[in-house]
């Protein structure tokens, strides 16, 4: 019976969604879409090699690192201050039984900006700032600026509040003012940790600059654009490799680095 | 022995210190090439353009029809990225059987090329999917799911052939001992072990969908992200406003809903 209830339910679900997805699998195989289709895929092989293409690629690529590694300090010049400013841990007024009103006005206001900033996803961050700063990387960098910054900042505090905090009790209760407390009571026991989520996001943020150039915001993503755009399936081939390549390499020195930081 | 109590990164004679001084260099180089007009951004001109733009986006547009319209995009991303998913779901754990080693005399002949596979699928993202797809499936919502579906099978698959491989082994040593075929083994002692992780696994891929189906459309995939590559085309900003509202407004019900349901397991 349950199980009856189920598949009628899901069915009953399912078709309105597949009608709003237009979901026609039978246009891949028409004639028209298939000739478009599979004279794209063969021009895929061989993949384009001219010297200056490859020149092409590699500056691009270098310029998707560039982006994800600018944003990511970015993150970390906004999301610093507003872990300090947001963490309970650093609360001089909890020590003593519940939290100040302000104190915990400024906190909770601090963890609602960091919410929406990172509500929005980079690439709608990246199109907006493409309409402010214009085309080019200064867009992208912002994007992942702001959006990572919303989560550096989030998890950052989570990690803080989760660590063992009698120490930094202890210190602020002698006396000793907030910032000695977080770099003699707090910083210590949880750097390892915090670089390594930092190394991690820088590593995301690589996946993401890729993509940003969608929008115009630079790097391989827009080189892989104009290359669809022409329908030169030898260029799109061979970006699409350098792309998989500087993944798979950010994933690999990502876990290295994590490794050594342990 | 003190030594090794301290903290890596307060010891200099370690490789700690040069991976520093290469990211700091790293982060040194990247501006430094970028060209980031950084004159530019600062500028007057720059600050009266964000002002205008942020005044703008506090005026959004909340006229009935537009928030139909918006009501509509909404439940299109939703049946996006819930199509997408079940289609993941199905062929990832197709290709996840062929791909798990499941017991130590499996030869698994296809192992080698079905990972290959997951992983080209997993490692392009779904929006470079999506302008791939474009051009056999045509603009709209139908590419954007297809994108999703491809993407999410290659992450799927690999987690499923994982769950496979590290799946309890008892029940289907025994079915295997009385002769029961591979078929026979995997549909009642393999998978009825491991479907609440199968399950676990779509349900968070799905959360993730929910987010990258709104943006899909920037590329032309349908949904949110189509009607705000639209309307910001044309510079509405009211009608972008509201869109933008919509999509915070998504992402944070996904978030407190998958955050609740965690919550309500874990108890």
């Amino acid at each position: 019976m349950g199980r009856l209830f189920w598949s009628i339910a899901i069915i009953v679900l399912l078709v309105p969604a597949l009608v709003a997805t237009e979901f026609k699998p039978w246009i891949l195989l028409e004639p028209d879409n298939l000739k478009v289709s599979s004279r794209f895929l063969g021009d895929f092989f061989p993949p384009a090699t001219q010297p200056e293409f490859l020149l092409l690629v590699a500056k691009e690529a270098w310029r998707t690192i560039a982006i994800a590694t600018a944003g990511t300090f970015l993150a970390l010049l906004l999301a610093i201050p507003m872990t300090l400013i947001s963490t309970r841990v650093l609360s001089i007024s909890s020590l003593s039984g519940r939290m100040h009103p302000l104190p915990f006005a400024v906190r909770q206001m601090i963890r609602w900006i960091l919410i929406i900033i990172r509500s929005v996803p980079e690439l709608i961050w990246a199109l907006v700032f493409v309409r402010v700063v214009g085309l080019g990387p200064a867009a992208g960098v912002l994007a992942i600026g702001l959006t990572y910054a919303g989560m550096l900042g989030k998890v950052y505090t989570e990690i803080l509040e989760s660590g063992e905090q009698h120490v930094a009790g202890n210190l602020m209760r002698n006396g000793s003012s907030r910032l000695q407390t977080f770099f003699y009571g707090v910083l210590p026991q949880n750097l390892t940790e915090l670089t390594s989520y930092t190394v991690y996001r820088w590593e995301c943020a690589i996946r993401a600059s890729a993509v940003l150039g969608f929008v115009g915001a630079g790097g391989l993503g827009q080189q892989l654009d104009n290359s669809m755009r022409m329908f030169n399936g030898g260029e799109v081939a061979t970006i699409l490799i350098v792309f998989m390549l500087l993944v798979g390499l950010a994933d690999l020195l990502s876990a290295w680095l994590r490794k050594i930081l342990q | 022995m003190m030594n090794s109590q301290v903290n890596p990164w307060f010891r200099w004679n370690c490789s700690v210190c040069w991976v520093t001084l290469g990211l700091l260099l790293l982060t040194i180089l990247s501006f430094w090439t970028l060209d980031l007009q950084l004159e530019r951004l600062f500028s007057v001109d720059s600050a009266k353009r964000m002002g205008r733009f942020l005044g703008e986006l506090l005026s959004p547009d909340l006229r009935a029809i537009f928030l139909h319209k918006l009501w509509i995009a909404s439940l299109e991303t939703l049946a996006m990225s819930a199509v997408g998913t079940i289609l993941a779901a199905f062929f990832g754990l197709l290709l996840a059987i062929p791909a798990s080693k499941s017991h130590p005399n499996d030869p698994a002949h296809w192992r080698f090329l079905c990972r290959l596979v997951l992983n080209g699928l997993r490692s392009i993202p779904e929006l470079v999917w999506a302008a791939l797809v474009l051009i056999s499936a045509g603009l709209g919502p139908f590419a954007g799911t297809l994108a999703l579906a491809l993407h999410t099978t290659g992450v799927l698959g690999r987690l499923f052939s994982e769950s496979i491989e590290n799946a309890p082994q008892a029940a289907a040593h025994a079915l295997r001992v009385q002769g029961a075929s591979e078929s026979q083994v995997f549909l009642y002692a393999t998978l009825p072990t491991i479907i609440p992780q199968l399950m676990s696994y779509t349900l968070y891929r799905w959360e993730n969908n929910i987010r990258a189906a709104a943006i899909l459309g920037v590329v032309g995939g349908g949904g949110l992200g189509q009607m705000l590559a639209f309307h910001m085309g044309l510079f509405q900003m009211q009608e972008t406003s509201s869109i933008l509202i919509a999509m915070i407004l998504l992402v944070v019900f996904v978030d407190t809903l998958s955050y609740a349901t965690r919550r309500l397991m874990s108890r």
